[in-house]
């Protein structure tokens, strides 16, 4: 499904990805850790589409797509779902509104017909449920003043909605208290079906404890320097990120 | 406009040669402004003589005020020639059309979008339709209905044939001729516009003007409404057109007047969306209106609620004269500019009576290079005990060579007072925008629907049907101004 190939990009003239290869199948979740700094959200956002980030080597292959090629709208409307780290704030819109004006643009992408207000209603009742998100989150304008926690608990709500082929996760576990956590694992595992992928951007393990991945990829400088299964974040949580960093510039020293 | 006046001029001049007295046949008066003109006017409308000498006296101060054209707002236009301009035309001066086919596809579009009907396309854009359109029938039967209650709902020339002694008691009370410039023009040479009467205690059952929007299009240059709701009555007004006016006149200087006695209440909502110049701001209206009501009774309220997109120039501040103990003021505003637009809007609200209180929601968004300028007068006099006044200025930017101004000016005379100012100005946030994109939106879609949120506590304001034309007419007005 996903195919980046030695890829590259640079914000402001720093390079901050310097050749990632990642393969990424129907019905797989991969999890990328790695310590701040190391790349992990400009992979996100360089997948998502966002204009500060440049590429300036490699290739990205989403659905039979030149994934680089396409409008990060374009990107939405394939299925490509991109979790925010840092939700925005977007007053006197309100969540509904914004949410059916989106499903629509994708339903009507994929050739289905749109939703009318009270199908869509039905549909958000219904995906709430899965969540386990207050429904007053909804009739909210979009974010304005949400806690952290419920910013993250929205964007899985919408991610339930929107129903991605591909979901990128990225630090969605950071700033969640634990109960709040195990929302958010529970309904990406419920959203998980065998034609959809997760990646989850991370920093923790915990999150892991709770989703369990089927790869577990070790970002740092810019490259994916070690994969392995889920037990490679165990043995993180353990020895910490010194462990595999420094054997990865002892090796590049060598 | 220069090879338009050449044509007019043309045409006015050949006319000339055949002399004055033709002309009263003719549609069309002389170009230019003086006692004869004015005199040509009135005798044109039949009007009584005292409005005539309304007219001589309003033309005279004017006269006196040739070097004093105000100069104060943030705006920037070449000086206009007042000698240049025609004063009086007849009401069906547009020209007419044979098809739509003639009509600019590029306006069709826009109809289009705001989901207006065939008939009124053509009505709107000046091409000629059969007499029996449903509006009509439409017209009749709520005119009935209004007529029932005692409520007078005519043109201003009506007016002054069928209820002259309402039009002499309060036209030019609340904007006396010698208030300003524009106002001292109009009251010279209007020609016509809206009048309407509530009696004591009616309710106004509907949105008065929304069923005569098609009828009401061929308003001219230089309007002038008065609305005097009587002691315990209701109304809501609607004014203006949503869809773009095909529009030959550069100026306009309309008058409003309203006039709230105890315990009535007036809503005026406007949306304004005349013809706003080019691309490279070529073209388009200048808009120089005076606007104020005064609540004149205990418990009285006047809240004016306005959407401005139109226009190459907007120079507008409906006000309100908080007379009656208790009264309110609202003031509600939208002002979109883009492109080359200029807009230098806001309100006065000038608390007299006991207990009065204001409120102010300005709401600026501007564009391309445009320029938009919030301006406010709230003034609590001696009198004005415990008077409270809450003013919010929200400016948001959507370009970086677009300019936004506040310039809120308080004066407090009574200690009781309790006035609070907020302003903000913010920028669309590329955050924003790439957050929509992410869920599907394209960057047009994205940005209507940011600046619409923006907007939302005016446009819940509005009747229900305006505020939805009034959204999609805000999205409209932005088309382009991405990128």
């Amino acid at each position: 499904m996903l195919s980046i190939n030695n890829l590259k990009a640079s914000v402001e003239n720093k390079e901050i990805l310097k050749g990632i290869n990642l393969e990424v199948k129907k019905g797989e979740v991969h999890a990328i850790m790695g310590p701040n700094g190391s790349g992990k959200s400009t992979l996100a956002s360089v997948l998502a589409g966002r204009s500060e980030y440049e590429v300036t080597d490699g290739t990205v292959n989403y659905l039979e797509h030149n994934l680089l090629d396409m409008e990060p709208e374009e990107r939405a409307k394939e299925g490509l779902f991109l979790a925010f780290q840092y939700p925005v704030e977007i007053p006197g819109v309100n969540t509904a509104t914004f949410l059916r004006t989106s499903l629509n643009e994708i339903r009507e992408h994929r050739g289905q017909e749109p939703l009318n207000g009270a199908d869509f209603l039905k549909l958000m009742k219904n995906k709430m449920e899965v969540i386990d998100i207050d429904k007053s989150l909804i009739s909210r304008s979009l974010n304005e003043g949400f806690s952290g926690g419920e910013k993250k608990k929205a964007e899985i709500f919408q991610m339930a909605l929107l129903e991605p082929t591909l979901a990128v996760m990225d630090e969605t576990d950071s700033g969640l208290d634990i109960d709040a956590l195990k929302v958010v694992a529970a309904g990406v595992n419920k959203l998980k079906t065998e034609n959809n992928a997760v990646i989850i951007i991370t920093h923790y393990e915990r999150l892991l404890n709770y989703i369990v991945p089927d790869f577990v990829h070790i970002i740092f400088d810019g490259k994916i320097i070690k994969t392995g299964g889920k037990e490679l974040a165990l043995t993180l949580e353990e020895k910490g990120y010194d462990w595999i960093t420094n054997e990865h510039v002892a090796l590049s020293n060598a | 406009m220069n090879g338009k006046n050449e044509i007019l001029k043309a045409v006015t001049q050949q006319d000339y040669k055949y002399g004055f007295v033709s002309k009263f046949d003719s549609d069309k008066a002389p170009v230019g402004l003086n006692e004869d003109i004015i005199r040509l006017i009135s005798s044109k409308k039949k009007e009584p003589k005292w409005l005539l000498d309304i007219r001589l006296k309003a033309f005279k101060h004017w006269l006196t005020l040739m070097d004093k054209e105000p100069a104060w707002a943030h705006i920037h236009y070449p000086k206009i020639n007042f000698q240049d301009i025609i004063y009086y035309a007849a009401p069906k001066k547009k020209k007419e059309l044979n098809s739509l086919d003639e009509v600019d596809p590029e306006m069709l579009k826009t109809f289009d979008k705001l989901g207006i009907s065939i008939e009124e396309q053509k009505k709107l854009s000046g091409v000629a339709v059969d007499v029996v359109i449903d509006s009509v029938s439409v017209k009749t039967t709520f005119k009935d209905t209004l007529a029932k209650l005692g409520i007078i709902f005519c043109s201003f020339s009506e007016a002054v044939q069928e209820h002259p002694e309402l039009v002499k008691k309060y036209m030019g009370s609340v904007v006396p001729y010698t208030d300003n410039f524009y106002a001292a023009l109009n009251s010279a040479v209007f020609t016509d516009g809206s009048f309407c009467y509530i009696p004591k205690g009616v309710r106004c059952p509907m949105e008065l003007s929304t069923y005569f929007r098609i009828n009401e299009a061929n308003t001219g240059q230089f309007e002038r409404t008065l609305l005097i709701a009587e002691e315990g009555s209701y109304v809501s007004y609607l004014e203006g057109c949503t869809a773009p006016m095909r529009d030959e006149n550069q100026l306009h200087a309309a008058v409003v007047e309203l006039i709230a006695y105890k315990d009535a209440e007036i809503k005026y909502s406007t949306v304004q969306n005349w013809y706003p110049g080019n691309k490279e701001g070529k073209g388009g209206i200048f808009n120089f209106v005076t606007k104020r009501g005064i609540c004149k009774g205990e418990h009285s309220k006047i809240s004016w609620t306005q959407v401005e997109t139109g226009s190459a120039i907007t120079w507008k501040y409906p006000s309100v004269i908080l007379k009656g103990d208790y009264s309110v003021g609202e003031f509600y505003s939208i002002a979109l500019t883009n492109n080359f637009q200029q807009a230098d809007t806001g309100t006065k609200m000038l608390h007299i009576g006991k207990n009065t209180t204001s409120t102010i929601i300005s709401k600026g968004v501007s564009a391309g290079k445009s320029n938009n300028s919030y301006r406010g007068l709230v003034r609590i006099s001696k009198s004005a005990s415990n008077a409270r006044n809450f003013s919010q200025c929200d400016s948001l930017l959507l370009s970086s060579e677009c300019g936004a101004h506040t310039f809120p000016y308080i004066e407090i005379n009574n200690k009781t007072a309790i006035v609070e100012h907020e302003a903000t100005t913010s920028k669309v946030g590329e955050d924003q925008i790439f957050y929509c994109n992410q869920r599907g939106l394209d960057t047009e879609q994205a940005i209507s629907m940011i600046v619409n949120g923006y907007c939302k506590e005016v446009l819940k304001k509005l009747p229900m049907e305006f505020a939805v034309e009034a959204q999609k007419l805000l999205s409209l007005s932005l088309e382009g101004s991405v990128g």
